[in-house]
C-alpha cells in the first residue's frame, strides 16, 4: 500500500495554467493578458540591453567562480539594493540601522521575512498574530504567511469595485478596527492586481492609523521603477514610512525591473531602531535562511550589484526600466482611447489611472470568460490585465473583444 | 508623549543574538589568523592542489554554449527546467531504471541539497501521516535535524559511527533499525557520509535494504556527492538503485554543489519514486503547491548549465573524467596523508583516513587535540575532529601530518 495513496490532486496555480492553456490554442490572434512578465511591442520577452552586458562581463571576468555565498548573501548586492529602496542618503542607512538579506525573488523574501516575524515579532509565537492583507492581492501572499505558521490571515478592505478606486474609508476602517500590533502587507506601489496606489495623502493618513496602533507595515516592492519610471517616485511610500520612524520589513523583487524573472533575485530590508537590533534580526534570519535554502543563488545578485554599483551601467539601467514603463503608459492610453471612441459602456478612466504592469478592467467572471472561450484572449478571472501583453498590433483587436463583452454579456 | 515612546522601543528588543554557526566560525577565526601554515580544513568545497576554488572546464564550456544560445529570462515553471529534472533523476536512476521508464516517479529541482531536504521534509510532514519520526545516522550532517525539526518532524536517530574503529557500526546500527517503528521515515546517506566519510559497503547496504523493508520504513535517500565519493557516479548511486530494486519507494535529495562544483548556482532535485503514473501527478501537484510560497520557481542559471552538461555528450565525459579526477585528488591526499603521518613515527592505526571516503575525514581526534591543532598549528577543523580532504594539498600534507603527529603521540 502506498504511503502516498491519500495524497490528493492539488489544483494549479492559476495564472500559469491560464498561460498553459494559451499555449495549447492554435487561435492565431489569442492574446495573453495573464502571467506577470514585461513583453516588447512585439510581445517577445526582452532580456534588458544593461543585463547582455554585464551577463557578458560575468563571463568573462575568470576571476569570478561558483563559490557559495554567505548565508544572507552577496553583501554589495544588499547594501545596494537597499539603497534603491531607502534613498542612498536615507538616514535609516547613515544611522547604521538598515540590514538585509538577500532571497529567491520576491517571494523568497516574504517568505523569510514571514518566517522572522512568527517566530520573533511580538513574543515568540506570532501564530495568532493577525496578518491582513488587501482584498485583493497577489494570490500567493496568503500561502506565504499561511505557510509560515500564521493561522490568522484577514483581508483589509482595500479595492472598490463600484467606483474601481482605492476605499479609502474602508482601508483606515480596517486600520482602526484592527488588534493593536497587528502586520499588515502593504504594496510599496503598482498594486497587484489591480494597479491602484493610495496618494500620497492617502499613504500620510494610512501611516498615521498605522502608527497610533502599533501595527506593523510589512512591504511588497515588486515594481519599483518599473510603476512610473522613477525609482525615487515608486519608492515614496517605502521612505515616508521609515522618515516617521517605523521600523519595516521591505521585500524587494528584482524579477520585473531587471527582467531577471528566472535568477530569482530578492532582498529583504530591514529598518530597525539601531544598529544592534538589525544585527540580531539578521542573526535570526540567517539561521532561518540556513535551514531553508542555506544560502542564495549568486548569478543573478552579482549582476544587479555591479549594475547598481557603476555609475554608467547604472544610468543604463534607469533607461531601460524607464522604456518598459513608458510602454506599458503608451499602451495604458491607447486602451483608454480605443474604448472611449468605440462608446464602450462605462468609465474607463481607471486603465490611465492605474499604474504599473496591471489593470484591474472591472470585468467580470462571465465577460472575462467570454474574451477567454470566444475571443482566445486570456486573462485572470478577476478581470486583472497585465498591460505588458498589449501590442500596437492586438489593442484594436483587444479593445474590439472588450466593447463585445461589455455589450453582450452582462 | 506617545511619539517619543514609539520611537524609542523597537520590536526587536527581545530578539536573541543567534549562536554562531560553527563550520563559518571555524573559517572566520582561519580568516584572522596570520601564521602563514595556516590550514582550512573547515568548509565542505572542492579545492585544487593550490589550494584554489575550481571552476570545471565543462561548466566553462556549457556557460559558453548557453551564452551563445541568447536564451530570455522568463520564469521557470515551479517544478524546475524540465530538461534539468530528466537528467537529475536519470543520473541518480541509470538511464535503464524501469521507474524512469514508467513515468512513476516525480523530481522537482530544487535550491541545491538543503532546498531539495526542505521541501522533502515539508512534503513529509504534510502527508506522511502515518509517523512524525525522521531517523538520522549518529552523526548526521548538522543541518539535517533543524530542517526536519523546523518542517515538523520530530528527530530521532540510529547507530552508525563506531568511533572505537573510526568506522561503521554495522551491528549497531541493524539492531537499532530492527527496533523502529513501523512507517518512520529512515534517512540514509547515499554514499560519503557526512562528517564521517564511513559507508557501508554493498554486503551491508543489502542487509540494511532488507531489515528497512521489514520494519516497512520510508527511506529518504541523501546524495550530495555522487560521482565525488569513488570518482564513479554509478557506483556511488549503487545503494540508491539496490533499494529502488528491492522494491523500496524511495524519496531522494540530490545536490550538484560538489559534484559539479557548482555550489552557489544552488542546482539540486527532490525525487518522489511512487506506486504508479497516477500517484506521480497527484505528488507532483502537491510539491509545487509547497514549493510556491516558499520561492515561486527555482533560479535557472545552474539548472542550465548542468542540464546542458548531462545532455551533451562530450561535455557528460569530460565532465566524468573532471569528477573522478576531484574524487581521485581526496584519495590520494588521504593517502599522502597516513603516509606522512607513518614518516613522522606516528604509532596510532591511521586505517580510517584511507578507508573513509568522499570529502570529509572523522579524524578521532579529541577536542583537546583539536584545539592543539587550532591553537598551536593554525590547522582548523570543527570540534568533532572532522576535517575537509579538500583543503589538503600535496603542499601542505606533511605539515598536517606533523600537526597531527605532534597533537596525538
Amino acid at each position: 500500500m502506498s504511503l502516498f495513496r491519500e495524497v490528493p490532486l492539488a489544483a494549479p496555480v492559476a495564472v500559469f495554467k491560464l498561460t498553459a492553456d494559451f499555449r495549447e490554442d492554435p487561435a492565431p490572434n489569442k492574446v495573453n493578458l495573464g502571467v506577470g512578465a514585461y513583453r516588447t511591442d512585439e510581445g517577445k520577452p526582452w532580456v534588458l540591453p544593461v543585463v547582455k552586458k554585464v551577463e557578458k562581463m560575468i563571463a568573462e571576468d575568470n576571476s569570478l567562480n561558483h563559490e557559495y555565498l554567505p548565508i544572507l548573501g552577496l553583501p554589495e548586492f544588499r547594501s545596494s539594493a537597499s539603497k534603491i529602496a531607502l534613498g542612498e542618503d536615507s538616514p535609516a542607512i547613515l544611522e547604521k540601522r538598515v540590514g538585509a538579506v538577500q532571497c529567491l525573488g520576491g517571494t523568497g523574501a516574504l517568505k523569510i521575512g514571514a518566517e522572522f516575524l512568527r517566530r520573533w515579532y511580538n513574543g515568540n509565537d506570532n501564530t495568532k498574530t493577525p496578518i491582513y492583507v488587501s482584498a485583493p492581492t497577489w494570490e500567493n501572499h496568503n500561502a506565504v504567511f499561511a505557510n509560515a505558521g500564521f493561522e490568522d490571515i484577514r483581508p483589509y478592505k482595500y479595492w472598490d469595485a463600484q467606483k474601481r478606486g482605492l476605499d479609502l474609508s474602508g482601508f483606515l476602517g480596517d486600520l482602526e478596527s484592527a488588534p493593536e500590533y497587528s502586520i499588515f502587507v502593504l504594496h510599496a506601489c503598482a498594486h497587484n492586481p489591480t494597479g491602484t496606489d493610495p496618494s500620497h495623502d492617502e499613504w500620510k493618513q494610512i501611516a498615521e492609523v498605522m502608527k497610533r496602533r502599533s501595527l506593523f507595515a510589512f512591504f511588497d516592492s515588486a515594481y519599483q521603477g518599473f510603476a512610473s519610471g522613477n525609482l525615487e517616485k515608486d519608492a515614496w511610500a517605502v521612505r515616508f514610512f521609515v522618515s516617521q520612524g517605523f521600523e519595516i520589513l521591505c521585500a524587494q523583487s528584482f524579477s520585473k525591473n531587471f527582467g531577471l524573472y528566472n535568477e530569482r533575485v530578492g532582498n529583504l530590508t530591514v529598518v530597525a531602531k539601531d544598529e544592534d537590533n538589525v544585527n540580531r534580526v539578521l542573526s535570526q534570519m540567517e539561521k532561518i535562511v540556513r535551514i531553508t535554502w542555506s544560502n542564495p543563488p549568486s548569478q543573478g545578485a552579482r549582476l544587479v550589484a555591479i549594475t547598481l554599483t557603476t555609475p554608467e551601467l547604472f544610468n543604463e539601467w534607469k533607461d531601460n526600466v524607464k522604456t518598459m514603463a513608458d510602454r506599458v503608459l503608451l499602451m495604458r492610453a491607447e486602451l483608454k482611447a480605443r474604448l472611449l471612441s468605440l462608446g464602450t459602456p462605462g468609465t474607463w478612466e481607471h486603465i490611465t489611472q492605474q499604474i504599473g504592469m496591471f489593470s484591474f478592467t472591472g470585468l467580470n467572471p462571465k465577460q472575462v470568460e467570454y474574451l477567454v472561450k470566444e475571443k482566445h484572449i486570456y486573462l485572470m478571472a478577476s478581470g486583472r490585465i497585465n498591460m505588458c501583453g498589449l501590442t500596437t498590433k492586438n489593442i484594436d483587436y483587444v479593445a474590439e473583444s472588450i466593447h463585445e463583452a461589455v455589450t453582450r454579456v452582462q | 508623549n506617545s511619539f517619543s515612546s514609539y520611537i524609542n522601543l523597537s520590536w526587536w528588543s527581545e530578539v536573541q543574538m543567534g549562536p554562531p554557526d560553527p563550520i563559518l566560525g571555524v573559517t572566520e577565526a582561519f580568516r584572522r589568523d596570520t601564521n602563514p601554515k595556516k590550514m582550512n580544513l573547515g568548509v565542505g568545497a572542492y579545492r585544487d592542489d593550490q589550494g584554489k576554488p575550481y571552476v570545471l572546464n565543462c561548466v566553462r564550456k556549457a556557460e559558453a554554449q548557453i551564452a551563445a544560445k541568447k536564451m530570455d529570462k522568463e520564469y521557470l515553471p515551479i517544478g524546475g527546467l524540465g530538461d534539468f529534472t530528466k537528467a537529475c533523476a536519470q543520473l541518480a536512476l541509470g538511464p535503464d531504471n524501469e521507474v524512469l521508464k514508467s513515468g512513476r516517479s516525480v523530481t522537482v529541482q530544487t535550491i541545491s541539497g538543503t532546498g531539495s531536504l526542505r521541501v522533502g521534509a515539508n512534503f513529509l510532514a504534510r502527508f506522511h501521516n502515518a509517523a512524525r519520526d525522521v531517523y538520522l545516522p549518529k552523526p548526521s550532517w548538522g543541518n539535517h535535524t533543524p530542517i526536519f525539526r523546523d518542517a515538523g518532524m520530530q528527530l530521532k536517530a540510529y547507530a552508525y559511527y563506531d568511533p572505537k574503529t573510526c568506522g561503521f557500526d554495522f551491528n549497531g546500527a541493524l539492531d537499532d533499525i530492527s527496533k523502529i517503528p513501523e512507517k518512520s521515515v529512515i534517512l540514509l546517506h547515499a554514499c560519503a557520509h557526512n562528517p564521517t566519510g564511513v559507508d557501508p559497503r554493498p554486503e551491508q547496504w543489502k542487509e540494511m535494504a532488507s531489515v528497512i523493508k521489514k520494519r516497512n520504513l520510508l527511506v529518504f535517500f541523501d546524495m550530495a556527492y555522487q560521482g565525488f565519493a569513488s570518482g564513479d557516479i554509478d557506483r556511488d548511486a549503487w545503494a540508491v538503485r539496490h533499494f529502488i530494486e528491492q522494491g523500496h519507494n524511495v524519496v531522494l535529495s540530490q545536490s550538484f554543489a560538489k559534484n559539479m562544483g557548482l555550489y552557489g548556482e544552488r542546482v539540486g532535485g527532490f525525487t518522489v519514486v511512487c506506486k504508479d503514473t497516477e500517484e506521480a501527478k497527484r505528488v507532483e501537484s502537491q510539491l509545487k503547491i509547497l514549493i510556491r510560497p516558499m520561492y515561486s520557481n527555482p533560479p535557472m542559471n545552474g539548472a542550465r548549465i548542468a542540464s546542458t552538461i548531462l545532455a551533451t555528450p562530450e561535455l557528460y565525459k569530460e565532465w566524468l573524467v573532471e569528477v573522478k579526477s576531484m574524487a581521485d585528488r581526496i584519495i590520494k591526499m588521504r593517502e599522502m596523508l597516513v603516509s606522512n603521518l607513518k614518516k613522522e613515527g606516528s604509532t596510532h592505526n591511521w586505517q580510517h583516513v584511507t578507508d573513509q571516503i568522499g570529502m570529509f575525514c572523522f579524524t578521532g581526534l579529541k577536542p583537546e587535540q583539536v584545539e592543539c591543532l587550532i591553537n598551536e598549528y593554525s590547522v582548523y577543523m570543527t570540534k568533532d575532529g572532522r576535517i575537509s580532504m579538500a583543503g589538503v594539498t600535496s603542499g601542505n600534507v606533511a605539515y598536517l601530518a606533523h600537526a597531527i603527529h605532534a597533537a596525538t603521540k
